[in-house]
């Protein structure tokens, strides 16, 4: 049962809406920095611009489709309406409040630091007051996720929690504690020579602070694609999830070990230990293990739907599944761009062959065909699924989403594998324009136009996705019914208590950054010495 | 498995899998490193955490053999001026006046330091006086100057308006090298630090110079007869500048881009 359908419509209208902003950006940078454009007038634009993007696409999109994603399993999974709807509500305000008030001086040239800061430049303090006030409201969202679970467990005493619930819940967590080291590092470090309490920063200990925050957030942007991948895709196909289990355990896992891996973003950093380094790679290595359990488990899903829609033979199966199912498409496209972005993940996180490719395009090409592909289709795929219970409203157009999730997903594709090729070849990351003409570097000018090339048919799409929400709320109203999550093929009776609730893996998630951040960060911070002067964006003071 | 059974079984397997990595990374990396002298198991373990070793004695390194600058530059150098340091610098600048220009816009190839950064005039003039930086007319006035003279007379030219930087126009846009730069020979665009673009700590505006001054003091650099930059920073960048590129620079700055071409 939806009841909140205003709070959740309004989450996923402001997420999209901001995507759609930056979005024109992503495409705008890429044409500019392209062979197609001449030199950047003043280069200045073009980080403004980027700062933007990050912040929009890093920090306020998905944060609210997971927060109104959230509220909609909170309500439909539970079955009881959510408790403190004004609360979400401060929540959203919060967000909306801290976006403007974090992006005017952006747009105003005065916070052209990227959204991962970059100390020692230091913009003007509302940006950084701007991103805190966002993170704020998203700890409003984890707050009522973890009330509302225990009012349904107290009115339910001993029931195994459903998947959808216990894995936003465990995606909530997640994020509370790993917006603990951008906040630190905002708070004790950034903010007071922003501020002009102090003039000088320590950078290395800012970016240790920061790799805390910086990996798992990636996987807090997850959340939702792989909520929908147990909870979703089985019963938009026709099936049933293969092992409910298997989910829990999934998300177990990204809660223990998605945070204390931070490091391997510090690899080339002079001031972590190698023996910190290798410890970070390895748990790293470990994370891959909840994202192949989850490839198994929805293949698996998958195949079952397939068998019962009279699909034979040992691969005879995959003709009978349901192509024309917009949600059919968005899985296999998603899990073809996890594919190919977690086979660069792997390099990412190996020291030695992350040195070829450390700063370069190739990290750009990484996180966009991670996050842009593999997780953003996902959340098309949500909004399409769950649209018509939130308008009342049917989508009509089957062809229409189709059609954008083919553009999305050959646009992704043509932008970031010949950024992942001219990264091999050493194209430096965060650049404002290139000299093609230089013998150096001409042979990067095809790929790279390649590239823009997708860019635009990626703007293509955003433009499709918008016309298909807006027709459909222009549609018939009708009866959509209660929205449902897939039903496992053994629903769960009872589960371990270890697998429906999270105590134990909170304080092994905690452990586990006290073991593997507790010293970096006490050392720098104690060692001292290491602080440099800050440099103002916007002119001496 | 009862709850204990998870606890034990995913405490004991983050334990195993903590205590392994931390074995290899720890312990087994450090003594596979041909290069890496250890002296024992916890010289092993510290150096892999970070702990950076003692430094090895050495002998006192030979001192530079021209003077360098000795100026620290910092965000909060002479940052707050009170009106009585700037009254002081107005009646000290009157020497400097007959070069600079009674209100600090000079009209003889010397530099204008009307609004100049009060950082960047300090520097200067600490350079001249402890010869970090030479010439024949500067220097003798430099060498008489008390700290606070420096600070007074910065803080009086930091005080007066500063002189713009021309506006681009159609006949006459912002010069590549200004704008951009030139990446491949690793030069920053000059507007990046020396104003329409941004401005960093410890560069002087270079708004409204004189062509001749700018056009001197960049050949100064590349041949290195001028050495009081911080780290060479702008000896690197003036030795990759080619003729035209100091040209287009000097003309674009100084104002003087429309009455030349």
């Amino acid at each position: 049962m939806l009841i909140n359908k205003r709070l959740i419509l309004a989450h996923f209208w402001f997420a999209f809406a901001v995507f759609g902003v930056a979005l024109l950006l992503g495409a705008w940078q890429m044409l500019m920095r392209s062979p197609l454009s001449g030199w950047i007038e003043n280069p200045e634009w073009y980080y403004r611009s980027l700062t933007g993007h990050g912040t929009m696409m890093g920090y306020v999109f998905p944060t609210l489709v997971a927060m109104g994603f959230g509220y909609a399993i909170s309500e439909s999974a539970l079955g009881q309406p959510l408790v403190g709807p004004r609360w979400a509500w401060a929540g959203l305000g919060l967000i909306a409040a801290g976006s403007v008030i974090g992006l005017v001086p952006v747009a105003l040239g005065r916070a052209s630091v990227l959204y991962t800061f970059y100390p020692p430049l230091i913009g003007h303090p509302l940006y950084y007051v701007g991103v805190v006030l966002v993170v704020v409201g998203s700890w409003i969202w984890v707050a009522l996720m973890s009330i509302n679970l225990r009012v349904w467990k107290r009115a339910n005493p001993g029931k195994p929690v459903p998947l959808a619930m216990f894995a936003n819940v465990a995606g909530s967590y997640l994020w509370a504690w790993t917006a603990v080291g951008a906040a630190l590092e905002l708070l004790l470090q950034i903010l007071p020579v922003a501020f002009g309490l102090r003039d000088t920063i320590d950078a290395g200990l800012a970016r240790v602070f920061f790799s805390w925050t910086l990996h798992a957030i990636v996987y807090f942007w997850l959340m939702p694609t792989y909520i929908a991948y147990y909870t979703i895709v089985p019963r938009a196909i026709g099936g049933r999830l293969y092992s409910d289990t298997m989910g829990r355990i999934a998300f177990i896992l990204f809660l223990v070990v998605a945070m204390p891996i931070g490091i391997h973003h510090a690899f080339m950093d002079p001031e972590v230990g190698a023996g910190f380094k290798f410890l970070h790679s390895a748990f790293t290595a470990l994370v891959a293990l909840p994202t192949l359990l989850t490839v198994f488990t929805i293949c698996a899903s998958v195949e079952i739907a397939a068998r019962l829609r009279g699909g034979r033979g040992l691969f005879g199966w995959i003709s009978a599944l349901p192509w024309g199912n917009p949600i059919m498409l968005a899985v296999l496209f998603s899990f073809l761009m996890l594919g190919f972005g977690g086979a660069g993940g792997l390099i990412n996180m190996s020291y030695q062959l992350d040195a070829a490719i450390h700063n370069t395009q190739w990290i750009t090409g990484h996180f966009h065909l991670i996050f842009g592909g593999a997780i953003v289709i996902m959340y098309f795929a949500i909004a399409y699924d769950l649209w018509p219970h939130l308008t009342g409203r049917p989508l009509a157009s089957l062809r229409l989403m189709r059609l954008q999730l083919w553009l999305w997903f050959v646009g992704m594709i043509v932008t970031t594998f010949p950024w992942h090729w001219v990264g091999i070849l050493g194209m430096p990351r965060r650049m404002a324009y290139f000299d093609y003409a230089d013998p150096a570097l001409s042979p990067l000018a095809f790929s790279v136009t390649l590239s823009v090339i997708g860019g635009f048919i990626l703007v293509l799409s955003g433009i499709l996705f918008f016309v298909v929400l807006l027709r459909g709320h222009a549609g018939p109203a009708i009866e959509a019914g209660a929205y449902r999550f897939a039903l496992a093929v053994h629903p769960p009776v009872r589960v371990p208590a270890a697998l429906n609730s999270f105590g134990l893996w909170v304080a092994l998630m905690i452990g586990l950054t006290v073991t593997n951040y507790g010293y970096p960060i006490l050392h720098l911070a104690l060692g001292g010495g290491a602080s440099v002067q800050a440099v103002y964006v916007g002119g001496q003071r | 498995m009862s709850r204990d059974g998870w606890t034990v079984g995913g405490i004991g397997a983050t334990a195993v899998v903590l205590v392994v990595s931390a074995v290899i990374g720890f312990v087994a990396l450090p003594y596979a490193q041909p290069d890496l002298r250890l002296a024992g198991l916890w010289d092993a373990i510290c150096s892999a955490a970070g702990v950076a070793a003692p430094a090895p004695p050495q002998e006192q390194a030979p001192g530079p053999v021209q003077k360098v600058s000795s100026v620290v530059v910092s965000n909060d150098m002479l940052a707050a001026a009170d009106q009585q340091s700037v009254g002081r610098g107005a009646t000290l600048a009157h020497q400097c006046a007959i070069c600079h220009g009674p209100t600090g816009v000079s009209r003889a190839d010397s530099p204008s330091l009307s609004g100049q950064y009060a950082a960047s005039i300090y520097k200067q003039l600490k350079d001249f006086k402890t010869g970090a930086r030479v010439n024949v007319v500067m220097t003798p006035f430099a060498v008489d100057l008390s700290e606070q003279d420096m600070v007074d007379i910065a803080a009086y030219y930091a005080y007066l308006p500063r002189l713009p930087v021309p506006r681009r126009t159609v006949d006459h846009p912002i010069p590549r090298i200004v704008a951009s730069g030139a990446p491949l020979r690793g030069i920053a665009p000059c507007g990046s630090c020396h104003g329409d673009l941004d401005n960093k700590m410890g560069t002087p505006w270079l708004g409204g110079q004189s062509a001749a001054y700018f056009r001197e003091q960049l050949r100064a650099f590349a041949s290195g007869e001028r050495r009081n930059d911080i780290n060479q920073q702008m000896r690197a960048i003036a030795r990759r500048m080619t003729p035209e590129e100091m040209d287009e620079a000097a003309l674009y700055y100084s104002g003087e881009a429309g009455a030349v071409h």
